[in-house]
């Protein structure tokens, strides 16, 4: 049980957020996964959205007040039971460094490691996939290991391949298509991770684990 | 059919934007006036939804190659038909071969900054996620998944080969409802999460003073010049989901307004949302132009909602007692 009660906000009329309280942990999302599920089947919720240990609501309109949605939600995160999504484990073939990661060396002077050992670190744990946001098929992930962690460049790269595989502050993360981005990027994959055209069209779904192979190490 | 006769671009295929993709990671895009996007489809007998052109480099050209019934709403582009003049918010015919020109919007009672080019039968391109708006990052969408070039194509809906009632119009919401506060355009905004985490001065300064749109605006978002945002300790906040309208403060202090090409998520400290109703007005607020931001809560976003419902009930009702006038005639 959760005691704490979360955070509800309003973003404009069209939607809520709700931030669980206590550090980002899988535990919350799970149990933001189990609210989001809920949720959906809420008569004024037009679609639950799960984030990084948060959930958006955005809502049917017109709703002349939002009060019944929060009651509601605040009611339901300490009674929802954690959803414990037993997922796909999808491995991704990374080629560390070189021209597809061109932000390698910013991250070993930041943390002092070598490139064996950065890359190492990197590919070795499970990445629980928290939640899909930020472009077409993009994964938040859990469980970096935080003696690699790497704050955001200063200024964006403005166009970023995708399939670069990146480090920003705690956390990393595969871009689904070609874009800005101000994290680090430290290697490449080709995996394709979102096809409009499929009725399920992101390859990875909350839930699911990323699992990254050291395919080649460029130096 | 239209042709694209233009070499500048940015011009894009939008509808009323892209509902329940968001889990997807895919935002909703959507015309930046939805009021003057659904205003000429109804005009047109179209349903409100159906898609347009989004202009927002001008001169714009396109060649109709079948005869078509049209509607450019938005700004106020003194578009031609053939050299001809042709009213906005106005249904016109146009016959195979014509050609309509768009030029940089005027600066009337109502300056806009964006046009829409609405046809009877709507912009036939595919539904992609159940929209037919262009979606720039996933590439799909629209016309191609991008903006439109010199020598696209366009297929109209079979809907728009019939015939249809001409010469008749309505006024912009914006001239119908506009919206000052000490001489500017007002945005109405309702305070976000973060709002009272900045210093009382950055809070006054947001709702006092004007600001103004820079150049560094586009479809995905308005970046905002004005005094400086400080919140009262750094924040740092876990990505979370967010909507078009969303107001955020990156480190450096000046806000950006998330518009309709706006991610699903984001990080940045919140200080405030554009009230939906109101996303239409800021989307036409031209670039170097400035803005001011009224507060604005949940019972006065839903009034301001309504009004823009019936505005286009009343176009709905004024299209069908035209109509049907003409047919009796």
């Amino acid at each position: 049980m959760s005691e704490a009660v979360p955070l509800v906000s309003l973003l404009g009329d069209t939607a809520l957020l709700l931030e669980a309280p206590g550090a980002t942990s899988l535990e919350a999302q799970r149990r933001i996964w189990a609210l989001a599920r809920e949720a959906q089947t809420w008569p004024e919720i037009a679609e639950a959205v799960p984030g990084m240990n948060n959930l958006m609501l955005t809502v049917h309109q017109p709703l002349p007040s939002p009060a019944g949605v929060i009651r509601r939600l605040q009611e339901a995160w300490p009674a929802v039971v954690p959803l414990a999504l037993a997922g796909r484990v999808v491995e991704l073939p990374v080629t560390y460094g070189g021209e597809g990661g061109p932000h390698m060396a910013d991250v070993l002077a930041h943390t002092g490691l070598d490139v064996d050992e950065v890359v190492a670190r990197h590919a070795a744990p499970d990445y629980p996939v928290y939640a899909i946001g930020s472009h077409p098929g993009y994964c938040y992930l859990g469980g970096m290991d935080p003696r690699i962690a790497t704050p955001r460049r200063h200024s964006p790269v403005l166009r970023l391949p995708g399939g670069s595989v990146s480090i920003g502050g705690q956390q990393t993360g595969v871009s689904a298509s070609d874009g800005p981005s101000g994290w680090n990027t430290i290697g490449s994959t080709t995996m394709c991770f979102f096809d409009p055209s499929l009725p399920q069209p992101c390859l990875l779904s909350p839930g699911d684990t990323i699992r990254f192979r050291v395919a080649r190490v460029i130096r | 059919m239209i042709e694209i006769l233009s070499q500048t671009a940015l011009a894009t295929v939008q509808d009323l934007g892209r509902v329940g993709a968001l889990g997807f990671g895919v935002g909703t895009s959507g015309a930046m006036d939805n009021l003057a996007l659904a205003a000429g489809n109804l005009l047109l007998g179209n349903a409100e939804g159906d898609a347009g052109v989004e202009v927002q480099v001008f001169p714009f050209d396109v060649r109709f190659q079948a005869a078509c019934t049209f509607a450019v709403t938005g700004a106020d582009c003194g578009a031609t038909l053939d050299g001809v003049p042709v009213l906005p918010w106005w249904v016109c015919a146009a016959r195979a071969g014509q050609v309509l020109q768009l030029r940089p919007p005027r600066v009337a009672a109502w300056r806009g900054s964006r046009a829409y080019l609405c046809l009877a039968g709507g912009v036939d391109v595919p539904v992609a996620l159940g929209s037919r708006s262009t979606q720039l990052r996933g590439a799909f969408g629209g016309h191609a998944g991008r903006a439109l070039r010199q020598g696209d194509v366009l297929p109209v809906g079979a809907a728009g080969a019939a015939p249809r009632a001409v010469g008749f119009g309505v006024q912009p919401a914006g001239l119908v409802e506009p919206l000052l506060q000490d001489g500017l355009p007002a945005i109405r905004v309702m305070p976000a999460a973060e709002h009272d985490c900045y210093t009382p001065d950055s809070r006054a300064a947001f709702w006092q003073q004007p600001w103004k749109i820079t150049p560094q605006s586009d479809r995905y978002g308005f970046r905002l010049a004005g005094p400086s945002l400080t919140p009262t300790v750094p924040l740092e906040l876990r990505s979370h989901g967010i909507v078009p309208g969303v107001i955020q403060v990156p480190h450096g202090g000046q806000p950006i307004v998330q518009m309709r090409d706006a991610q699903p998520t984001g990080g940045y400290p919140k200080i405030g949302t554009v009230i939906d109703a109101d996303l239409w007005r800021l989307g036409q607020a031209p670039i170097g132009s400035q803005i001011r931001f009224v507060a604005c809560d949940w019972a006065g976003a839903q009034q301001a909602s309504a009004w823009n419902r019936r505005y286009l009930d009343d176009i709905r009702r004024l299209t069908a007692l035209y109509r049907g006038l003409r047919d009796r005639g």
